[in-house]
């Protein structure tokens, strides 16, 4: 047993991250391990790497107590962390990337050992890289892989990759899986954090499910199956998280031509009628959220169309004013950088995109807008002591209802939801997937991003997928199987066969 | 009850200075003329400082704050001797074109200002750091270089400590600066304005997203933070009664100072007028109270300086235990 967790506990003031995580690394094993977001996956990362001591439980590395005081503490163990966020330093070279941290000196001079600079770069597959040029050069995939090395260098025992592939190419998560099968042969302990419960299946020997900072499952992957870990995942059954509100199809209100960016989308057209959930499917990176950016009229359109109701719109492009103007309205998928203004009010968030509604003369009507938001706190069960406290004091999953409510009372005629769920809790989501399916038995007209297949072919009612830049013909939910989706995607291979 | 202390943080620490100073200076200090004194002494920094809290809420900085208030002295003499060098004295309309000059002359700064940072994109530490030079420069071009002597005239009384009527007790350069920061604090809780200063500066694409005009409202928050540089100067004239082409030299760093200790956070989305009028109250007191003890220039300079990352040292602290 290579790194054994007993019972980890953790909590930030009043909040518990995690209530007792158990597993069990083995040597030359990949583990596994899988949550929703929000389940605890990247305070156990902290923990794990010694970013955060646990308040209880222990940990047990080659049988002997691990008790890192900070990240250096854990790479000096023999523990090294692939982050998610690449920590590649773009100015310097890859040699000097592959021994940052490791740096051994005489007389004050930095030493490289080339040699072994070479042996490790040759392991993770990068024996045809140029040591001496910088590592702003590589491709993102390559400084990855870069940051392999750099565990390797170490001498590592475990090696833990967080959500690795989210921004690779199928052909690179190829690559990264050759280097996982290498650092499995070397008897190295990988834990694998992931959501994509197909790569999970594919390269991992056990699992241990984590579900609101407690372990709730593990074992051999070979005895699983993905509804499994979903369920397990999730911790009810799906039909309580998709809950299905009849809705009807009206008229085609958006009709999208022929819609080209500066890189992405290219050439884009789909229609969307009242009452209709479309979903788009894709990897990240694919164009799908700048497509949803240049509808919104935030980023340059170079050509196409866009009419509402049958008259055209906008030709080449319009601004945010006039989208808005026009009925659209938008959820950023980036809830911090984009959705939120974090230091202001629940109310003051709110309130942003209608203060017009809620002044005169230039006044603000305090008392009105604290009456509107009272309101939709209470319709969408935020959870705040006031509508006066801080957006930054709510957990993820509260701070994406204040850009819903925000929405909602807009009340525009076409919503783009871009990752709505990211980050948030399954309580919210199911909540937020309620609320989806309420405001098209409205009559709205819903255009859902998401990178969670299950939420998409739960909640929508067409679908379509995005591949660097295309986009698919769209079909009904049902008439799509995983396969044709995952195809797409990867390769932009459209197959019309109807689903078994 | 935290955040009760978090918001009057800066009025403890008033109150905490003036009575330390209370306690070691000669009985002077507590004297009412001494106070009057002290408020009046507040009045060009606060009143800049007043613009400076908008610019910093939405994010902004503004370097070029004491150049403007030099150009404004200097604009000031020039309008009051527009009737020939011979004129003894002149009257209320000339005064009050003189400082309606001076106020639009910084605005116009504020909104050259505005217009680079929010429609070219230079960031404003750049934008006003080339403007603190420029508006240096062409006050000493306007006064070929040497101070502008003026006849007398209504604006020389308004920083008066004993002013006439008596019955007002403060100069009436305070009662403008009072209006103002009253003006500021309504601008900022209660109008559109406010809220979008707010918005912009905690988060300037949320704002985007909502639709909010973000270039537009820059370029009127700066042209309306540099108005009140505007009115400093003004200010500065009546204390001087000459144009000075060399005035206010790096006051803009004291004007951010008083911000900063109210509160204000030069990331953006966080600031008052309440806590910046406090700021700029601190420091005059600071600055009264040494010079009453005899205390070298360099040891206000020591504490003012300690002041400031202390206050800001604070708010991290009190941040980071959220």
């Amino acid at each position: 047993m290579r790194l054994t967790l007993h019972q980890i506990r953790k909590s930030f003031g009043p909040v518990a991250a995690l209530k007792g995580i158990s597993l069990e690394a083995k040597a030359g094993e990949v583990l596994a391990l899988v949550g929703e977001n929000g389940a605890g996956k990247s305070t156990l990362m902290k923990v794990l790497s010694g970013a955060e001591l646990p308040d209880a439980g222990n940990m047990v590395l080659n049988g002997k107590p691990y008790q890192p005081n900070n990240p250096a503490d854990g790479k000096r163990s023999g523990v090294n962390m692939i982050y998610q966020e690449l920590t590649v330093a773009p100015h310097l070279s890859v040699a000097e990337n592959v021994v940052l941290g490791s740096e051994t000196s005489s007389w004050g001079f930095v030493e490289y050992p080339l040699e072994r600079i070479k042996a490790v770069l040759a392991q993770v597959g990068m024996s045809d890289v140029d040591p001496h040029m910088p590592a702003s050069g590589l491709s993102i995939a390559r400084q990855q892989l870069l940051e392999i090395a750099r565990a390797l260098m170490f001498d590592s025992q475990v090696v833990i990759f967080d959500e690795p592939t989210s921004s690779l190419t199928a052909e690179d998560v190829k690559a990264l899986f050759q280097v996982i099968h290498f650092l499995k042969n070397k008897g190295i302990a990988v834990i694998y954090i992931s959501h994509f419960l197909e790569e999970v299946m594919e390269i991992a020997d056990s699992y241990t499910v984590i579900r609101d900072g407690e372990s709730v499952g593990s074992g051999a992957v070979a005895q699983s199956s993905i509804p499994h870990l979903i369920e397990l995942m999730v911790g009810r059954s799906l039909d309580d998280v998709y809950p299905k509100i009849p809705h009807l199809q009206g008229d085609t209100i958006l009709a999208v031509s022929a819609l080209s960016g500066t890189i992405l989308p290219q050439n884009v057209s789909f229609t969307l009628a009242k009452g209709e959930i479309l979903g788009i499917a894709g990897l990240v990176g694919a164009g799908r959220t700048e497509t949803i950016r240049c509808l919104f009229g935030q980023d340059a359109v170079i050509s196409g169309q866009i009419s509402i109701r049958g008259k055209v719109k906008a030709q080449a492009g319009w601004s945010v004013f006039e989208a808005l103007d026009a009925g659209f309205d938008h959820l950023s998928e980036n809830r911090k950088e984009e959705g939120l203004a974090l230091n202001l009010s629940i109310a003051q968030n709110m309130s942003l995109s209608f203060l017009s509604k809620i002044s005169r003369f230039g006044f603000l009507d305090l008392k009105k807008e604290e009456s509107i938001s009272k309101n939709w706190v209470n319709k969408l069960r935020l959870k705040s002591s006031s509508v006066h406290a801080p957006a930054s004091s709510l957990s993820g999953g509260n701070q994406q209802k204040i850009s819903l409510g925000r929405i909602l009372e807009l009340n525009n005629d076409i919503f783009f939801l871009d990752e709505p769920t990211r980050g948030i809790d399954v309580g919210s989501k199911a909540e937020i997937y309620r609320l989806i399916q309420e405001q098209a038995s409205l009559g709205k007209a819903i255009i859902l991003v998401s990178s969670y297949l299950p939420e998409l072919l739960g909640v929508c009612d067409t679908l379509t997928v995005m591949h660097k830049g295309l986009l698919s013909p769209k079909k009904k939910v049902s008439e799509w199987n995983h396969h044709q989706i995952m195809l797409f995607a990867t390769s932009g291979v459209f197959e019309n066969e109807p689903a078994e | 009850m935290k955040n009760l202390i978090v918001k009057i943080g800066p009025l403890l620490a008033l109150l905490a200075v003036y009575a330390l100073f209370a306690a070691i200076c000669p009985p002077e200090f507590l004297g009412f003329y001494n106070f009057k004194t002290i408020i009046t002494q507040t009045v060009i920094i606060g009143i800049a400082a007043m613009g400076m809290t908008l610019i910093i809420i939405s994010g902004g900085i503004d370097l070029s704050v004491g150049s403007q208030i030099a150009l404004g002295t200097v604009v000031t003499g020039l309008v009051l001797n527009s009737g020939g060098e011979d004129v003894m004295s002149v009257g209320g309309g000339l005064a009050v074109l003189a400082a309606l000059a001076a106020i639009i002359i910084c605005g116009l700064c504020g909104s050259i200002i505005g217009v680079f940072s929010a429609k070219l994109k230079i960031v404003p530490f750049i934008v006003t750091l080339g403007m603190m030079q420029i508006a240096r420069g062409v006050a000493k071009w306007l006064a070929n270089e040497q101070t502008v002597s003026t006849p007398q005239n209504p604006l020389q009384t308004l920083m008066i400590v004993d002013p006439d009527p008596a019955w007002l007790v403060f100069a009436p350069g305070v009662w403008i600066g009072v209006l103002l920061v009253a003006f500021t604090f309504i601008v900022l809780k209660y109008t559109v304005l406010g809220r979008y200063t707010f918005a912009i500066g905690s988060n300037e694409k949320t704002a985007l997203l909502c639709g909010i005009p973000v270039a537009t409202y820059r370029i009127v928050i700066y042209t309306l933070g540099a108005a009140f540089a505007g009115v400093s100067s003004v200010m500065q004239y009546s204390n001087l009664t000459v144009g000075d082409p060399t005035a206010a030299s790096g006051m803009e760093l004291d004007v951010i100072a008083a911000v900063v200790i109210g509160g204000g956070s030069l990331s953006g989305g966080e600031g008052s007028a309440i806590g910046s009028i406090t700021g700029a109250l601190i420091m005059a007191v600071l600055r009264n109270g040494s010079n009453m003890l005899g205390l070298p220039n360099y040891v206000q300079e020591i504490i003012i300086g300690a002041i400031i990352v202390g206050a800001v040292a604070l708010d991290k602290y009190r941040n980071a235990g959220k």
